[in-house]
């Protein structure tokens, strides 16, 4: 069996959930402290993707990064590199899809953090980074955690955009959802089978463990 | 270690307009919730912005809005004390004082230093949700203490404790405050805390300081309504001028005569425990006992001039053995008790 659609799935997911994370938070971060109107506006845009069919964009990305297109066609004059039907087309398809999940967690988990606690570090001249980092991150960890493990597991079922912009060829650009649909397609029962179970096996794991950190910090918690 | 601030900010309706002063004493800033007492400490630290104004601490300008000034928090040198301390959670008690140590070198000692000064060593590795009020309370102080910072701010430091506790770590405040020598702010809307642990006082209302001074003089003259009723004054009502020193007050169906001259006062007030029993003189009422309400101990008498059957009662604290039961009774309002009140 070749194990190519797993390493590439996960590569692709991996990567994204990265860059996702950090964009991610960073966005809740100045967005909740942006003016009423512009956090309206960049809340909607930004969130789109979530209820945006995949198909819609996995359109849209071809819009701006096909070759004929602006950005594309600019990259591969500048750089002679093509924006899609490449393995790592599809981690602009992923992220663009799973940064609202990263966003909204990270933002509800920011919105319930104690801000005369940052105050209080703020008085006693610890700098803002350090802050952020030591005390705001640790206070929203589950939060942000739950959002992480989340993107992450949904990057990894992603289809519908990444086939558009990344394609299937096998060895190539394969990732374990359109190699099931590939399988599917062509009949190939038994093979569609074993990636699905792969696929469900990777999700519970997931699953499990966010439930595990969920309840050590309950427990760590309740001791108060 | 002189601090001072002017500032004003708006904020929707409400408008703060502060001027303050202090000098390595402890000055309080006495109000009811909501008349600015917070904001203005959170404007010192620099964690609210005024619109306008000035602020400097021991020579430094922190704020100054004309010079475009306006230091961050962190360079401020000022120990802020939160109503709910404010402890990381995430961190031990020796890191959370960890943090309040200004500069590398030998952080280890001065933890170590403090802890044992707050009597905190057996609670050093310990989480703050794993502590007692009262340690939370010294673990917060530490922190400052520590951080060593130019001047104190202590924002309603006891609100969310019962009485007893209150006590108690108004007691460790005291000592933190005697540790620390230098000016110190403190905000809260007890009288009595406020009495104790500072020695000047100002009196807030609405976003201004009404009256300001040593904290014996504000509470014999708090010269307005809402000071009278802050300083625990129960009984306030409005006046009407019939002399330079003659008041009628129409509430208590009462004409009286005052200590000092009326000027613009417009309200008269006078503590329970400055009424006396009296035969005969000046401002004598012979009175109606209303009812008595028993405090734990002493009693509240609430009389009412024979004269005046519609007047609202007024309260006279008197002593459990002094009280021998009766219907009606002579009392004494002494004039130079008698408080005349701006609005």
């Amino acid at each position: 069996m070749d194990w190519f659609p797993l390493y590439n799935s996960l590569r692709i997911a991996g990567i994204s959930t990265v860059i996702i994370f950090f964009l991610g938070i960073f966005s809740a971060y100045y967005i909740a402290r942006a003016p009423r109107l512009v956090k309206g506006i960049l809340d909607v845009v930004l969130t789109m993707p979530l209820v945006l069919p995949p198909t819609v964009v996995g359109y849209l990305l071809l819009r701006v990064l096909g070759p004929k297109r602006v950005i594309g066609a600019w990259v591969l004059e500048t750089f002679g590199v093509r924006l899609t039907m490449t393995w790592w087309s599809a981690i602009f398809a992923t992220s663009v899809v799973i940064f609202p999940l990263m966003y909204r967690t990270a933002r509800g988990a920011f919105e319930a953090f104690d801000e005369t606690l940052a105050y209080a570090g703020q008085t006693l001249g610890l700098s803002n980074a350090y802050i952020f980092w030591r005390i705001r991150m640790p206070y929203c960890r589950q939060g942000i955690l739950a959002g992480t493990v989340l993107a992450f597991a949904r990057a990894l079922g992603e289809y519908g955009a990444t086939s558009m912009i990344a394609g299937y060829t096998p060895g190539r650009t394969a990732t374990i959802s359109t190699t099931v649909y590939q399988l599917w397609r062509t009949n190939d029962d038994a093979l569609a089978f074993k990636w699905v179970m792969i696929n469900m096996a990777i999700s519970a794991v997931v699953l499990l463990s966010v439930n595990m950190l969920e309840k050590k910090q309950r427990t760590g918690r309740r001791a108060a | 270690m002189a601090l001072y601030a002017d500032i004003e900010k708006r904020l929707g309706a409400f408008h703060l307009k502060v001027r303050l002063e202090a000098e390595d004493h402890v000055l309080a800033l006495l109000g009811a919730s909501g008349s600015g007492k917070s904001m203005t400490l959170k404007c010192i630290a620099g964690i609210e912005t005024p619109d306008r104004g000035r602020i400097v601490l021991d020579g430094v300008t922190l704020f100054d809005s004309e010079r475009r000034i306006n230091l961050a928090p962190q360079k401020r040198r000022v120990g802020y004390l939160f109503q709910q301390y404010a402890l990381f959670p995430n961190m031990t008690v020796a890191q959370n004082i960890a943090c309040g140590v200004r500069g590398g070198g030998k952080k280890d000692a001065r933890v170590r230093e403090m802890l044992a000064a707050m009597r905190l060593d057996d609670a050093a590795n310990k989480k703050p949700y794993q502590l007692s009020g009262g340690q939370q309370q010294r673990v917060a102080l530490a922190r400052i203490l520590v951080n060593e910072p130019d001047v104190m701010l202590l924002d309603e430091p006891f609100s969310a404790l019962d009485s007893h506790l209150r006590f108690q770590l108004e007691g460790e405040v005291r000592s933190a405050i005697r540790r620390f020598g230098k000016t110190v702010l403190l905000v809260s809307h007890n009288r009595d805390e406020v009495y104790r642990l500072s020695d000047r006082i100002a009196i807030m209302r609405a976003g201004r300081i009404e009256t300001v001074g040593e904290k014996a003089a504000v509470f014999a003259d708090p010269k307005t309504r809402s000071g009278a009723i802050l300083t625990g004054c129960k009984n306030v009502a409005r006046l009407e001028k019939r002399g330079e020193r003659l008041a009628y007050v129409p509430d208590w169906g009462m004409t009286l005569h005052t200590g000092a001259d009326i000027g613009e006062a417009a309200s008269i007030g006078i503590r329970m425990h400055d009424i006396h029993p009296a035969r005969e003189g000046r401002n004598v009422q012979r009175c109606a006992v209303v009812e008595v309400i028993e405090n734990p101990f002493s009693l509240t008498v609430m009389l009412r001039p024979i004269d005046a059957p519609q007047a609202v009662p007024i309260g006279w604290e008197v002593e459990k053995g002094a009280w021998t039961g009766a219907d009606e009774v002579s009392v004494c309002l002494p004039p130079e008790n008698i408080l005349l009140l701006r609005e």
